[in-house]
Formats: C-alpha cells, structure tokens, sequence
C-alpha cells in the first residue's frame, strides 16, 4: 500500500477547481496503487481549513490545512518547504500538483527540495512496477510523450480540465498544521493577487472557452466574443496570437505557441482561421466550435461544428440562443 | 551586476514534427533551429539591465552538442559578453539533471541574477529555472512579466490564469522570463561580427542518471473531421440544438 | 523554407545566416506589415530608417573602422536578398545609400570626407542620393550635360538636371556628377558630395509612377550651385567612376531580385496549396504545378548564381561583366517568377493584399534601371565577341 500527496491550490481563501482536480488523480492514482490513501495539503488564510473539508468528497483520506494571515497570497518559500517537509515525512509514492501558474511554480521546486525530478503539464498517468508512466504534450502539444519517471517520490502536475473532480467520499478527515517557515522570513513575497476584472473565469478551469482571432478585425470588436462568454455563464475569453501581439488581449490570454495548451468541454473560436500554433494549444477540447467567413479555413477541419459566416451577424445570433437555451434549464 | 542566462536551442514549431525511428526522439531532419523565445527575452531583460546599471557582465550558457554554440553566438551578438557551453552529447528531457548540470556551473559565478526563460516550447515542462534555483538555495520568481530592480531588491509581475501575482524578493535570485516583458532584440550586423571575438568556453557538463526517461513520443491522433452545419446566423438553432443533444456541453 | 530548395543555407556561414536572419526578421516585423499600404498611398516608409540604420544595414560591407558593419559581400547580398523580399523600394533605398552613395565616398573620397560622411550615414543622421541619370542621358551617361566649372578660389559651380534619382527629395547630401572639362568627352566627368540644402539645388518628387510606388524618385535640378573645394571627390576620374558605383549596385540588385522571387514564389505556394477550385487545392492541378516547377527551378539557378558571383567578388577575382550576367539573369527570372505567382493567385492576385503583383510592376523597373536589360545583353555581347554594339 502507498499513500499519495495531493497539493490543493487556494486562491483568495477559496479552494480552486484544479485542487479538486489533483484529490481526484491522486485517488485515482492510489487506488491503482492498492488502497493507498490520499492525503492533501491545502495553504491558506484562517478559514481555508473549513473550506477544505469537501476534499473528502472527492476521496481525500486525510487534509492538511495550513493557515496563516500571511498566506491570503500565495508564497512559494512557504508552499515549497511545508510540502517538500510534508512530503519526505509522510513516504509517499507520489505527489500531485496542478499545472497553473502557481503550480509550474511549485512543483518544480519542491521536487527540486527533494530530489527528485518533475513532469508537468501530465494528460494522465499509469502504474507499470516501480515506474509511473504519463503521457506528457511536447512541442506545443504537436507531439504526445509517454515517459516513465523512476524516482521516488514521482511529481507531477496534472493539466487542469483533463480529469473532472469526482465524488469519491473517504474520511477527509482535517488536521491543521503550521507552516514549515516564518512566511515573514521569505525573501521572495507575493505582495498583491489583483483579480483580472469581475468574475472572469480563467482559462485553465473554465469548462468553456470563447476565443476570438484576427476575423474581429478590431479591439473593440472583442465585446461579442465577452458577450458569449458570458452567455455561456462558464466561460473563460481567450485569444489568438495575432490578438495579442496586437494588444487586443493580454498575453495570458493567448493559445497555442507561446501560450497555453488547453482543454476545455468546449472551445468556440470566433473569427480565427486556425494557424497551426493555435491549434495545437486548444486540438485537445472536447468540442469544438468554429465560425469564420473562409470556408476553407482550417479551424473547420478540427471543429466538430461550423458556421460559415460573418462572425458579426452569427455571435449575436449565437449570443442570444446560448442565453435563451440556458434560460429553459 | 552579474548576470547570467541559461538559453536552449529549440527547433522552429512552426512545421509538423516527425517522429524518429527510435520513437522516442524528434525527426530532426529538415528543421530548423533557433534560441527559444522565452530565452531571447531572459537575454533581453539581461541586457536592458546591463545597459541601466554600468559595470554589468552578462553571460550566457547553454548545454548541449556543439552546435549550441551557434545559439550562444546569437546572444553574444546581441550583446552578452561571454558564451559557456556545457557540452553533452544530447540534452536530456530531465529538468533535474539539467538543473544539476547547470546549478553546478553556476554556483562558483557569484552571479546577483540568473535569468531562463519560463519553459522551452519542445520538452515543454519548464522545471529547469525553479529546480535550478532550489539547487542553488536562490530565491525565484518564475514566469515574470515585469521586471524592476532597485539596490539590490527586485518586484515582478507574474501572470495567473484570470489574475496577475506582484511580487517582492531580493538578489541574488533566479527569474524566469513569461512572454510580454519585453521584445528581443535583434541581433545587429556589427553585433554578429562582434561576437566571434568574444569568449566562449566549452565545459563538459556533469549529467547525472535521468529519472524520466522518453519512452515513445508520438503525434497527437487527427480529430474526426467535423461538419459544416450551415451558412450565417440561420445556422444557430441548429448548433445549439446539436451543442445541447449531441455534445451535450449546453 | 521553401524557396530553399537546394539548401543553400548550408553553403552560407553562420555569420552569413545571422545576418540574413536578422534582416529578415526586421522585414517580417517591420516592412510586410506596411508595405502594402505604403505602396497604395505612393511613399516610402520612412519610419523603418532608424531601424535599419540600428542594425547595422546601411554600408554594410564597408569597413568597421567608418562606423560601418564590416561584412563581406555574401551577407551584404544577403541583406539585398532579404530587403527586397519586402520592397524593391525597401532595397532599392539601401543600395542607394551603400553602394551608390557611401561606396564612392569611400573609394574616391578624401579621408575627411570618409570619417565626416561614413559613420553619419552608416547611422542614418545623413540619407543620400545619386545623381548620374539626366533626363536625356540614361543608357549613355558618357553624354552626360552637367557641367562643373571650377572657380579661381578653387570652389566649384554646378548647372545641370538630373532625373529618376532614388532618395531625391529625402536625402541631405546628392553624390552629383558631372563634366568638369569644355569637351564632350566622358573623361571630365568627376564626383561631387553636394549637400541637398544648398542654394541652387531643388529635387522635385516624380508622380504618376506605376511602379517602386514605396520609393522616393526625384527628379534634381542645379541652377548655379557653388560648392567649396572640398565638395569634390579628389579620386574621382572619369566616366569609370560612377560605373564602378553601379558595379557594386548591380551585385546588390542581383541578389535583391531573388529576395522580390522568392516573397512571389511562397506566396504563390502558399495560395496554391490553400486555394480550393473543383474540389481540391489548386496546387493539385497540373498547370499550376508547372508554374510552381518552372518558377522554383530559376530560382535556384538565381540563388546559385548570386552566391557565386558573392563568392568572386569576396575573393576580389569578379568582372564587371559577371556583374552584368547576374543582374540581367536575376532581375529577368524574377519578372517572370512575379508574373506567373500574380496569375496563379487569380483575381486575388491583383490585390495589395497580396505581393506578386507589386514585386511584378517593381521589377519593371529593376529591369529597367542600373543598366537595362537590354544594355546588359550589350555588354555581355562585348565581352564574349570583343565587338561593341553599343553604337
């Protein structure tokens, strides 16, 4: 039997998605291992341990809540010494993080702190003997690795979105911990998390995600892509290369090259032709949805569904149905 | 100011990969090679540092085959003042190793900065900056999209998904470079001429045993074509149709 | 890439490559972008001046010691190549400023002049023109009626007009020649460095061009000017001089019309293989592959003859007729090259959107000036025969 570490991200004193995410691959990943248990490290301000008590549900056996007035932000000196600390006492078989900003951070350093090497960015994993094998996207996703990782304990970081957080209820029972350092002693500090605008949901976690291309023809022309986004309830705005090179959109808005890989239920790409780049940053979306003018673009051969037309009579169009059929549910 | 840059030589990603017969490498016939973006702007934040603050060294290192030194050249002619290549056959996927390798050469360079950029876009895992900088017991910030630094503190922006992280640390650190905090420069005709006369050293560079090992690479499986469901906006009732019934994602 | 067929990159040094790197790294984000528009509204993007003087593009070949990048021959045809691929009035501006301005400056000047002169314009603070072509002198400069009289005091007055000058209206200094004897013979004719704001001297834009609209043609009219002494290039001799200028010029124009072929040969690549007609990409259909197979195989046979003749010339062993055989070779192949890529792309092809048919009408008149083609079939007719057809 082997234990599995799960690092759950909090932002602003809440549990993020991908934490629920990491407690459903690591109990995935101990189950395979043979009823191992799942033990999950959350870090937060005063009340974050509360809020980490739904980690049971989803198969934690055991949740470690650190609070600290000083961890509203995050703090990567803190988060890499409570878990790599966590980590060497507890003998884990492996630990679990989220592939996010704040964990391509962490990961890496606590696997460091440990010895041990890192995957990021894993699409799934499987137990092969003393070997975890995961299947990892290399070359802005246009090639799929399997790699085996030999050390002990293997860290990875999940892509977010590629498991659902799944009801698996154990014992999750809470117990609160100190941080492993002073968080005043840090020499690296977060002195600000500044949300970009109301309520947008990001695009790593957003089960939805509008992106727009040069086809807008304007900044201001962005709006119909915000707009159904926020039809949709659930969607994350994201953005072509060519967008944001242009200032239309900020850089992590960008998919695909430089940017980010990702995964959502559905993809909607208004006005983008579908240059390579981008589509090796969002082919893996379970659905996908182009509207564009060419016919032949290529977005159309990787959409399950297409609309030929102009984007600024169909969005609209598509904006007020989205709103309409969400209205009857 | 000491600075040093750690920069890879990656292929171009702008073609479509083939898969090598060993299946488990890159067909590297036909591609071509370049410093990777987010090196270019690590070189780039460098060298506006060394032009702000007088007395500056830049160096940059790379490891791998002898044909790195064609990447540590472009730096060079960009304005870095000394080339390290830390020769190995091959560079392995294991940011571990590499970080070793690296951490190794650095850790006598007193340096008050040391820059990467935040992942390379081929093994795309981006774990040599941070674990580079654990090595060494540096403070790091990663993925930084505005760099400040005054009497020997620095601030950083980081971008988060739907957030941006500001962040205080002092020197000597490791900083890896997120797109958007500046635009490389190009190297300049006088620059390129320029660097064949500055320092290159060539080290051996000390490869520990990997603990991830490639064991097949293959191309991501071809999406099903999909289907045309209509021309302009009378097309919507139907999409939406399908997106709730047959995708069921609405 | 694809116009690299035969993979001459691996013929070129690293060095070479870098050059070639950053300038066409410079055209894809500073020229492509503009260039369509620029051409349209009939200017010249002056605005991409400082940039490329920054990188070192002006007078690249000359020596370090002058402000200059110090290349050899092969990176600085590269730099041609790499311009023109954007504009033939991109590259056009360059060759100007290097070859025919900066080159005699340094062959013929005095050292004040080259250290006055070089380092400025290798930066850009001084753009410059070159007067040679009059408006009744093309093909046979040696007729030339500029007249430039010396005075007691030694200074120099100039009357004359001048006509198709490249960078007229923008520069501040003209390189002017002109006939400094009473005779009709070409042996009088000398260089002069005239700065532009000096009384007497006018440059009027030339409208109405259907061609190198991205470019500044003037025409120069010099009513009395006087010039000091040290307005003359002392080295200067003869009809020889300016030739030696379009030597130089020509080699860079030789490599430049690969660069207006190879932009016109992707494109049409391009389009081809995205264009859908009856059912399949264009690219599919044997016609147009044709065209494809017939445009890339002279366009390898340009590059191969470009970089050869780079090669002679960094071992100092070319002749100015090999000069001759590559301008007319290269400039003639990219013509047909930019009209078969205008008419594979069908009616887009007539768009600015598109490139082809601005490199088309440009290379009109890259055929037409720095020796037409017909007086390029002269001169290799001259050399191989030893008889001259000229008159």
């Amino acid at each position: 039997m082997a234990n599995v570490f799960a690092f759950v991200e909090s932002r602003a004193g809440e549990v993020r998605k991908v934490g629920l995410e990491a407690v459903t691959a690591a109990r995935q990943l101990a189950d395979k291992l043979g009823a191992g248990e799942v033990h999950a490290l959350i870090l937060g301000p005063p009340g974050i341990a509360e809020k980490a008590r739904q980690l049971g549900q989803y198969g934690a056996d055991l949740v470690i809540a650190v609070e600290h007035a000083a961890l509203t932000n995050y703090s990567p000196e803190v988060a890499t010494a409570t878990a790599a600390e966590r980590i060497k006492s507890g003998g884990y078989r492996a630990a679990i993080f989220s592939t996010t900003a704040q964990g391509r951070d962490l990961a890496p350093r606590v696997a460091a702190r440990l010895g041990v090497s890192v995957v990021t960015d894993v699409l799934s994993f499987d137990v092969e003997g003393d070997l975890l094998v995961v299947r990892h996207p290399m070359n802005i996703g246009k090639v799929i690795a399997t790699l085996e990782i030999s050390g002990s304990p293997a860290v990875i970081a999940m892509r977010p979105n590629v498991i659902s957080p799944a009801q698996n209820p154990k014992a999750g029972r809470v117990e609160t911990a100190q941080p492993a350092i002073d968080p005043e002693s840090a020499r690296v500090k977060v002195t600000e998390t500044r949300q970009g605008g109301g309520g947008k949901l990001d695009l790593a976690e957003a089960p939805v995600i509008v992106a727009g291309g040069r086809g807008l023809k304007a900044k201001e022309n962005f709006k119909l892509v915000e707009d159904l986004a926020s039809a949709f309830g659930n969607a994350a705005v994201g953005a072509t290369r060519a967008v944001t090179d242009d200032g239309w959109r900020p850089h992590s808005d960008q998919i695909g090259q430089t940017g980010r890989l990702v995964s959502p239920e559905l993809y909607v790409a208004v006005g983008i032709s579908g240059a390579v780049q981008h589509l090796a940053g969002m082919r893996t979306s379970k659905t996908i949805v182009a509207i564009n003018k060419d016919k032949d673009a290529p977005i159309f051969k990787v959409a399950d569904y297409g609309i030929v037309g102009d984007v600024f009579e169909v969005v609209p169009a598509l904006t007020e149905a989205v709103r309409e059929a969400r209205k009857h549910h | 100011m000491k600075i040093a840059v750690c920069i890879k030589r990656v292929p171009d990603m702008d073609v479509r990969f083939k898969i090598g017969s060993d299946n488990a490498s890159i067909d590297e016939t036909g591609l071509k090679f370049d410093i990777n973006d987010f090196d270019a702007w690590a070189v780039e934040a460098a060298l506006q540092l060394k032009e702000k603050n007088a007395g500056s060294d830049v160096t940059v290192i790379s490891l791998g085959p002898d044909v790195v030194q064609e990447t540590i050249r472009k730096a060079l002619s960009m304005g870095a003042d000394k080339g390290v290549q830390l020769k190995a056959d091959r560079v392995p996927f294991d940011g571990l190793t590499i970080a070793k390798a690296l951490s190794e050469e650095l850790k006598a360079g007193a340096y008050d900065l040391i820059l990467f950029g935040k992942m390379s876009p081929d093994s795309s895992n981006g774990a040599v900056g941070p674990m580079t900088a654990e090595l060494l017991g540096f403070p790091c910030v990663t993925a930084i999209s505005s760099l400040e630094i005054t009497n020997g503190k620095g601030t950083a922006k980081r971008e988060l998904e739907g957030a941006q992280e500001f962040v205080e640390f002092s020197l000597p650190a490791v900083l890896t470079v997120d797109e958007g905090l500046n635009a490389a420069r190009y190297p300049s005709l006088k620059g390129i001429m320029a660097a064949k006369k500055k320092p290159l050293e060539v080290k051996p560079a000390q490869i520990s045993n990997p603990q991830v090992r490639v064991r097949k690479l293959e191309l991501p499986p071809e999406r099903k074509a999909g289907r045309i469901v209509g021309e302009g906006a009378a097309a919507v009732p139907e999409l939406v149709q399908l997106l709730q019934t047959e995708a069921k994602v609405l | 890439m694809p116009s690299d067929f035969y993979n001459i990159d691996s013929a070129l040094s690293e060095e070479e490559r870098a050059v070639r790197d950053t300038v066409h790294a410079f055209v894809d984000q500073h020229v492509l972008p503009v260039i369509g528009d620029c051409y349209v509204e009939g200017r010249f993007p002056k605005e991409i001046i400082p940039g490329m003087a920054d990188l070192g593009m002006f007078g690249a070949n000359l020596p370090e010691q002058y402000g200059c990048a110090g290349l050899n021959n092969v990176a600085y045809g590269l730099i041609m190549q790499e311009l023109e691929r954007g504009d033939s009035g991109v590259r056009s501006f360059a060759s100007v400023q290097g070859a025919l301005v900066m080159y005699p400056i340094y062959a013929f000047g005095s050292e004040d002049q080259k250290t006055h002169y070089l380092p400025k314009m290798a930066s850009g603070e001084i753009i410059g023109c070159f007067g040679l072509t009059e408006p009744d002198y093309g093909s046979n400069p040696s007729g030339m009626i500029t007249r430039a009289r010396e005075q007691k005091d030694g200074s120099w007055v100039i009357n004359g007009a001048k006509m198709w000058i490249t960078n007229g209206s923008t520069a501040q200094v003209a390189i002017v020649w002109a006939k400094t004897g009473d005779d009709q013979s070409d042996k009088s004719i000398r260089g002069f460095i005239v700065p532009t704001d000096t009384p007497g001297f006018t440059a009027k834009d030339q409208k109405g061009k259907l061609s190198l609209r991205a470019s500044d043609t003037s025409e120069l009219v010099l009513q009395d000017v006087r010039l000091p002494a040290t307005a003359l290039l002392p080295k200067s001799g003869g009809i020889k001089s300016p030739l030696m200028c379009l030597t130089q010029a020509r080699y860079g124009i030789a490599w430049g019309a690969i660069g207006a072929a190879q932009a016109c040969y992707e494109e049409a690549l391009a389009y081809a293989g995205n264009r859908v007609m009856f059912g399949k990409p264009i690219a599919g259909f044997q016609l147009q592959q044709q065209r494809l197979a017939e445009m890339l195989t002279e366009l390898v046979k340009g590059q191969l003859l470009a970089l050869h003749l780079g090669r002679l010339k960094d071992a100092g062993t070319f002749s100015p007729q090999q000069v001759s055989l590559a301008k007319r070779n290269n400039v003639s192949i990219a013509t047909d090259i930019a009209r078969e890529a205008r008419r594979l792309l069908g009616a887009n092809g007539i768009l600015a959107e598109y490139s082809s048919m601005r490199h088309m009408a440009n290379l009109e008149s890259v055929y037409t000036y720095e020796g037409t083609h017909d007086i390029h079939t002269l001169i290799l007719g001259q050399a191989v025969t030893g008889l001259n057809a000229f008159e």
